[in-house]
C-alpha cells in the first residue's frame, strides 16, 4: 500500500515542529530554512497551512529534468532527487506548480520532499496530528467518515 | 553545540555592528537567555545609570535549546535596567523571532548607545545594517512589521519592534515581535525607544545542532509524548491561560477594582466559556489557539471583536483577527478596572499588540486612576472629557487608545502606578512593587504569591516563582519562604535554558530539563548544578538591584493588602502576612537581615569577584 501526507490545516498550530523535524531528518541541524515542509500563516496567526510536495503523478518536476536526477521511489511513490547526478540548474524549481521543489545554495542541489523514504519526519513530530501519513488511495476517507456522520447523525 | 557561540555586539552611538565570540566561561556558569544577558548587563551597566539615557544597554538574548526541538523552544529575553521600576528588567516572549535570531547565528544581541536619528536593525545571518526608520517611526508595531517585511522583500523575516509607546517613553511600553507576543512587562520597549531604535528585523538560515543529537531527541519524544496526555496541557491548550479566571475568582484572588474587592460579578462574561459562547449577534470571539515557535502546547488565543460593537463599528480595520485574552489581559481589562465587556477587552488587548505596552501595568495604572477619579481627585478636566468610572468600557478602550499614542491623559496613564499616583498626592492607591504594577492575584488570599510580587527583581511578576500549590493549601505566611526561593532559582533556570515557564506546568518535570541541557549543550550538567545555575541568576540579579539603589524597603507591599483584610472569599478577614514572610526567606536566602548576599553566599556562588 502506498501513502501519502495527509494534511489538516483546522489542526495546524503553526508551532513548526514538522519544518524542525524535516531539516534534522535530511540535514541533521534544526533549521526551518532547509525544511521541506513550510507552514504558511495567516490573518494574525488565525490559519495557519502546511504545505509541502504532493508527489504529482504527472511529476512536471521529473520530467523537466534535464539530467534525470529526479526519479520515482516505486517503493514510497515519492519522487527523489539524487544529489550525485543533480547539477542544480533549477529547471526543475520552475517546473512544479506549487513551488515545492527548491534550491538549497548550501549543498548547491535542489530539494524536495521525499517522505523520509516511507517514514516522514514531519508527521511523527507533529503534535496534533495536522500531518498523517496514510493509505493513498483514501486520503479522504476521514473527511468522508465526517460528512456520513453529520448528514445522517451519529450512527447506531 | 546549542549554543550559537557568537554575540553581536550594536552601537548605535557610533553606528557600528560587530561580531564576538561568546564568553564560554560565563555560558557555563550562567547558561543562557535570562541568566547569561544577565551577566552581560551586569559587565556592561553601572547599574545607577539613568535607564532611558544612552549608557543603558538593551540584550536580546536567546537561550541553548532555544530554536531546537525540545518543546516550546521560542523563547528569547530582553534584559536592561528598567525604566518603570529602576530595578533590572528581565521580560521574555515567545513567537517566533527568538528562535530567528538564534538561526542567524547568534546567542546575543547587545545594543550600547543611542542613534542620533531614528533607526532599524537589519540582520540577515552575517549582514548586519542600521537602516534610517524614517519611513516608520510614528508608526504602529502592525504597520512596522508589514512595511520591514515588504520593503526587503523577504516574508519570512521576524520582527521585533516598539509601537508609538515605545518611542514616546511610556514607561512599560513593551517590544512586540510576530504582531502579537511581547516582551511585554517593565518598560524594555521604552529603553528602546530611548535609543531611537524602532526594530530588529532578522532573518536566519544557519539552524542550530546540538551536542548528542540521538540522546536529545530521546528525551524531546519523551518529554513530547509526556505532554501530549499531561492534563495541564490539555487544559492550557483548550482554554488558554484565562481559565484562571474562574480559579481564581472561585478562591476569592481575583483583584477587582483596584484591589478593593477580591471577586467579580462580571466573570461568566470574560472568561473562557464567554469566549466560545455565541453573543446575541451569533459572535463568538474565540477563533482557535496558536503555538509559539516550537510549543506543542499553543496556549495563545486568536480571537475577533464583534462587528457591531461600538469599539470597531465605525473602525472596520480591526475586523480581522489578533492575539485575543489571555489571563493577564482579561484580568487587568476585565476584574482590576470592573468591566465585564468581552469584545472591549479585546479590542483594548488589540491595541496594547498595536501600540506596544504591557496591559498589565496598563490596566493597574488605569484601575488607580479610576479610583482617584471616583474620589474626585481628578475629574473629567483632567481626563479628556471621559467618566473614568469603574467599569466603563469606554473609558478603558479611548484610554487604551490615548494611552498607546501617549496623548492626552494617555500620557498620564504612561507614567505608570506610582508616578502617577504620586503626581496626584496619593501615592497610596498605587498597587506596585518597586514600581510595577500586579498580575492577577491577591496576595491576601495567595501569601506566597505576595512573597513573591515582593522579591521579584523586576518588581510585581507572578512568573518568577511558583508557590501555587503551597497557596491553595494554606493560607497563611507560614513556611511559604521555602517553596518561594525554590521556585525562584528553579524559573531562574528554566528561564536560562530557551524555554518557556509553561512547559513545567504542561508535563515537563525538573528532570527532563536537566537531560535536554545536558544532552544539547554537553558538558557535566546535573540537577544539582541547574538549580544553583538558577540560584546564581537571581543573586545577581539582586546585587544589580543593590547597586542601582533598591534596598530591603522595596520588597514590601502596599498597605491596601497588609492592612485592609480580603472583604470576600476563601481569604475573607485576612490580609497579607509580608512582614513575617521576609525576614524568614531573607534567611532560608543566605542573605542579611537588610536583605543582602552574605559573603559565604556570594561564595558559594562564584559571585564574589
Amino acid at each position: 500500500m502506498h501513502k501519502a501526507l495527509l494534511i489538516d490545516p483546522a489542526k495546524c498550530t503553526s508551532c513548526l515542529q514538522c519544518e524542525m523535524a524535516c531539516s534534522f531528518e535530511n540535514e541533521g541541524v534544526f533549521n526551518p530554512a532547509k525544511s521541506r515542509i513550510k507552514i504558511f500563516e495567516f490573518e494574525h496567526g488565525a490559519r495557519a497551512i502546511p504545505y509541502t510536495c504532493t508527489q504529482c503523478a504527472e511529476a512536471w518536476c521529473l520530467h523537466a529534468c534535464p539530467v534525470e536526477a529526479l526519479t520515482r521511489n516505486p517503493d514510497t511513490n515519492a519522487v527523489e532527487v539524487s544529489n550525485d547526478i543533480c547539477v542544480g540548474c533549477k529547471v526543475c524549481t520552475i517546473a512544479c506548480p506549487f513551488g515545492t521543489v527548491n534550491y538549497n545554495k548550501s549543498s548547491g542541489k535542489v530539494i524536495k520532499c521525499d517522505l523520509c523514504g516511507g517514514d516522514p519526519a514531519c508527521a511523527k513530530a507533529c503534535p496534533t496530528d495536522a500531518i498523517t501519513y496514510v493509505d493513498a488511495d483514501w486520503t479522504g476517507y476521514e473527511r468522508m467518515q465526517a460528512s456520513a456522520v453529520s448528514g445522517h447523525g451519529r450512527p447506531a | 553545540m546549542s549554543w550559537q557561540r557568537k554575540v553581536l555586539r550594536v552601537d548605535l552611538t557610533k553606528g557600528t555592528c560587530e561580531t564576538e565570540d561568546l564568553n564560554m566561561e560565563w555560558a557555563t556558569q550562567f547558561l543562557g537567555e535570562r541568566g547569561l544577558a544577565t551577566k552581560y548587563l551586569w559587565e556592561n551597566v553601572d547599574p545607577s545609570v539613568d535607564a532611558m539615557s544612552p549608557e543603558n544597554v538593551l540584550i536580546f538574548a536567546t537561550g541553548p535549546l532555544t530554536g531546537t526541538m525540545a518543546s516550546t523552544s521560542g523563547r528569547y529575553a530582553v534584559v536592561t535596567k528598567g525604566p518603570l521600576t529602576g530595578a533590572i528588567a528581565c521580560s521574555n516572549s515567545g513567537g517566533k523571532f527568538g528562535a530567528e535570531l538564534k538561526y542567524a547565528g547568534y546567542d546575543l544581541l547587545i545594543i550600547h548607545g543611542r542613534s542620533e536619528k531614528p533607526v532599524y536593525l537589519h540582520i540577515e545571518d552575517d549582514e548586519v545594517e542600521i537602516v534610517p526608520a524614517d519611513d516608520i517611526w510614528g508608526t504602529t508595531v502592525w504597520h512596522t512589521e508589514e512595511w520591514l517585511k515588504a520593503h526587503h522583500q523577504n516574508p519570512q523575516m521576524k520582527v521585533a519592534s516598539i509601537g508609538v509607546a515605545g518611542e514616546k517613553g511610556v514607561r512599560y511600553a513593551c517590544i512586540v515581535n510576530d504582531l502579537h507576543r511581547a516582551a511585554g512587562r517593565s518598560g524594555v520597549g521604552a529603553v528602546m525607544g530611548s535609543k531611537n531604535l524602532k526594530a530588529v528585523a532578522v532573518r536566519g538560515t544557519q539552524g542550530v545542532t546540538v551536542d548528542d543529537p540521538e540522546a536529545f531527541m530521546d528525551v524531546v519524544r519523551t518529554t513530547h509524548e509526556r505532554m501530549s496526555g499531561h492534563r495541564g496541557r490539555k487544559e492550557l491548550t483548550e482554554f488558554g491561560t484565562n481559565a484562571m479566571i474562574d480559579v481564581m475568582q472561585n478562591f476569592g484572588g481575583l483583584p477587582t477594582r483596584n484591589f478593593q474587592a477580591v471577586q467579580f460579578d462580571g466573570v461568566d462574561k470574560i472568561n473562557p466559556a464567554a469566549m466560545v459562547t455565541p453573543n446575541e449577534h451569533g459572535h463568538v470571539n474565540l477563533l482557535t489557539n496558536k503555538a509559539c515557535f516550537g510549543c506543542t502546547i499553543a496556549c495563545g488565543r486568536i480571537a475577533h471583536i464583534d462587528e457591531e460593537h461600538f469599539t470597531i463599528v465605525n473602525r472596520k480595520e480591526y475586523i480581522h483577527a489578533s492575539g485575543g485574552l489571555e489571563y493577564e489581559t482579561a484580568y487587568a481589562f476585565g476584574p482590576l478596572v470592573g468591566i465585564d465587556d468581552i469584545d472591549a477587552l479585546t479590542y483594548a488587548a488589540f491595541l496594547t499588540n498595536e501600540h506596544g505596552y504591557d496591559p498589565i501595568s496598563f490596566g493597574g495604572t488605569l484601575a488607580a486612576a479610576m479610583e482617584l477619579f471616583e474620589m474626585g481627585v481628578i475629574t473629567e478636566e483632567d481626563t479628556d472629557g471621559i467618566a473614568l468610572n469603574f467599569g466603563n468600557a469606554e473609558a478603558l478602550t479611548v484610554m487604551a487608545e490615548k494611552t498607546g499614542k501617549a496623548e492626552g491623559f494617555g500620557e498620564i496613564l504612561g507614567l505608570g502606578s506610582n508616578r502617577m499616583c504620586e503626581k496626584y498626592g496619593h501615592p497610596e492607591l498605587a498597587m506596585t512593587v518597586k514600581g510595577q504594577e500586579f498580575a492577577g492575584y491577591d496576595s491576601r488570599a495567595l501569601q506566597g504569591m505576595g512573597l513573591g510580587y515582593a522579591t521579584s527583581n523586576r518588581g510585581a511578576c507572578h512568573l518568577k516563582h511558583d508557590v501555587f500549590g503551597p497557596d491553595m493549601e494554606d493560607q497563611t505566611g507560614k513556611g511559604k519562604a521555602e517553596p518561594c526561593k525554590d521556585s525562584q532559582d528553579f524559573v531562574a533556570m528554566l528561564d536560562s535554558t530557551g524555554l518557556c515557564l509553561f512547559s513545567a506546568g504542561a508535563g515537563m518535570k525538573p528532570g527532563h530539563f536537566t537531560e535536554l541541557v545536558r544532552t544539547a549543550c554537553g558538558g557535566d550538567w546535573d540537577d544539582d548544578r541547574l538549580t544553583q545555575t538558577g540560584e546564581r541568576v537571581w543573586n545577581l540579579e539582586r546585587m544589580f538591584n543593590l547597586k542601582a539603589g533598591l534596598t530591603r524597603a522595596d520588597d514590601d507591599l502596599p498597605a491596601r493588602l497588609k492592612e485592609v483584610p480580603a472583604p470576600s472569599g476563601t481569604a475573607k478577614g485576612k490580609v497579607s502576612d509580608i512582614d513575617m514572610m521576609i525576614p524568614e526567606y531573607y534567611e532560608y536566602r543566605g542573605w542579611t537581615p537588610d536583605g543582602e548576599p552574605t559573603t559565604q553566599t556570594l561564595q558559594r556562588l562564584g559571585l564574589n569577584d
